[in-house]
């Protein structure tokens, strides 16, 4: 038994399409099979809704007359990047406000541009010929410039770590408050919702997967940045720690602060909740084996972030059900377990795509291109100085 | 034998007087200090659990307003926006009394107050900002 995506397609064009979430499956496949599951479901909903640290929006502000050539963008006193074409700018979503800090960086400004809010722009030019302004202040909003997208490098990870912390003081990190002597221990994964864990070698999202990024229609654009293929995996395919993961593109116009939310996390910085949604469709029974795998069958390691090195010790294995228990064993000592993305989220986003493929709003496209089949990052070794050269 | 949380805020006048002294002493309560601090502008504030019998509670509370102790219940103080919040669970993290926990079933955020102990940890790990502590 085998299905194509243009038969999916067919299916859902025709409102036949059986949809269920990723989380549904799982009863699915245990009551009927792996055979009558496939034969029965076409489609299972993926999602996830956590702070992802690499997203930002690429925006383009139209020309203003005289135009200017930007050397130089603020919104709402957070710096972007314009060493692009005269107009055009990216905002990075971890990007610190330059006077509030913590409270307020890039993630605020994308969201305050979602919620249709005035944005204070800030430009200084380099006048030339053709570009004479040397200054600008005026304040936009989502509706007033060309283009305004996500471009997030690194989302949706496959699996990531549970992370603690040994030492004998508190540590704020981006897995949150880390309290001393192993009190505590976060972990950030939707785990049997998860994306990525649900296709582990990545056979049907690809580049051009159209997905739910936002509460908009996005696609995968790329591999995100530190792909990796070659990480530990458990016996059902499952790598046990972060591994693969994508680089997302989607319309910044058509989203909703739902689904997009700018997050300060104490003491580290500024991140942005991306709502992720990705429709796997059901090619054949091997499939279901990795869709109906549940938060007890996938496993994650821990990690001691009171190690501040590259490699940090690890302290062992658990599965996402234990940690949603609240409890686990770190090396005979109990630690409180808290997550840091939210299941509840995640849940909500995996109806709502179903519902669109439901209603034939949404269909499925096959990759045009895959993503790396074996692909591991390098490290950054210094070689040089601080004020060296590289002669 | 009843359990009343409270947070006290003495006017810098009081800050001297052995207050909670004398509610043990006169009105046979047994305390419990949760939190306590002297604030930039020389108010004091204490989080206190008084156990006792009901009678002692009430007249020990009249007794600290009239010294001119500004008495509150305790779970008062900290206001979550329920209607913003995404469950995602970064406070959970920080509160050891388990005040704030995500429910088995829908994953999404509960506050327990009679858990709070107002520490104010939550506060600062909340990473839209919302959830408050007002004294």
């Amino acid at each position: 038994m085998s299905k194509t995506f243009d038969e999916i397609n067919q299916k859902i064009r025709e409102g036949r399409a059986v949809v269920v979430t990723a989380e549904e499956i799982i009863d699915v496949a245990r009551e009927k099979g792996a055979k009558e599951a496939a034969k029965m479901v076409d489609v299972v909903t993926t999602a996830t809704f956590g702070p992802m640290c690499s997203s930002g929006a690429f925006i383009n502000f139209g020309h203003s007359d005289p135009p200017i050539k930007m050397r130089k963008v603020w919104l709402n006193n957070v710096p972007a990047y314009t060493g692009i074409a005269a107009v055009d700018a990216y905002l990075g979503a971890t990007e610190m406000s330059e006077d509030r800090g913590l409270d307020y960086g890039g993630g605020h400004v994308i969201e305050d541009l979602i919620a249709g809010k005035q944005v204070k722009l800030k430009a200084i030019g380099f006048p030339t010929d053709c570009y004479p302004l040397d200054e600008i202040e005026t304040c936009i909003t989502l509706n007033d410039v060309n283009q305004a997208y996500l471009y997030n490098s690194r989302n949706a990870y496959q699996n990531y770590f549970v992370a603690t912390n040994s030492s004998d003081r508190t540590i704020y990190t981006y897995m949150g408050t880390l309290l001393p002597k192993l009190a505590n221990a976060t972990y950030c994964s939707a785990g049997q919702l998860s994306p990525l864990l649900k296709d582990p070698y990545l056979r049907t999202i690809g580049i051009g997967t159209k997905i739910f990024l936002g509460g908009a229609q996005g696609f995968v654009s790329f591999e995100g940045t530190q792909f990796n293929t070659e990480k530990e995996r458990t016996e059902n395919g499952v790598p046990t720690t972060a591994a693969a993961c994508l680089a997302l593109s989607g319309d910044l116009k058509d989203m909703t602060t739902r689904y997009i939310k700018a997050a300060s996390i104490h003491n580290y910085g500024i991140s942005l909740f991306v709502g992720v949604g990705i429709p796997i469709p059901v090619l054949d029974e091997d499939m279901i084996e990795h869709l109906s795998l549940s938060d007890e069958e996938i496993c994650v390691d821990i990690y001691d972030y009171g190690v501040a090195r590259r490699s940090r010790p690890n302290l062992g294995r658990v599965n996402y059900k234990e940690l949603k228990s609240g409890k686990i064993k770190i090396g005979g000592k109990i630690a409180s377990t808290a997550p840091l993305s939210s299941y509840a989220r995640a849940k909500e986003i995996a109806e709502v795509l179903k519902g669109w493929i439901q209603k034939g709003d949404f269909e499925l496209s096959a990759p045009v291109a895959s993503l790396p089949k074996h692909k591991k990052p390098t490290t950054l070794e210094v070689r040089s100085k601080v004020g060296g050269s590289c002669d | 034998m009843t359990k009343k949380k409270v947070v006290l805020t003495f006017p810098a006048e009081n800050i001297e007087q052995p207050i909670t002294y004398r509610l043990v002493k006169d009105f046979d309560l047994i305390l419990n200090i949760l939190r306590a601090e002297i604030h930039e502008e020389e108010t004091g504030r204490m989080v206190l659990e008084l156990e006792g019998p009901d009678k002692a509670i009430e007249d020990g509370i009249a007794y600290l307003k009239d010294q001119g102790v500004d008495v509150t219940e305790a779970a008062r103080d900290i206001e979550l926006d329920i209607d913003e919040c995404v469950s995602c669970g970064f406070c959970t993290a920080v509160c050891r009394p388990r005040a704030l926990q995500l429910d088995d079933e829908t994953r999404e955020l509960n506050f327990i107050k009679e858990n709070c102990i107002l520490c104010g940890l939550c506060v600062k790990a909340c990473p839209l900002g919302i959830i408050k502590v007002k004294f």
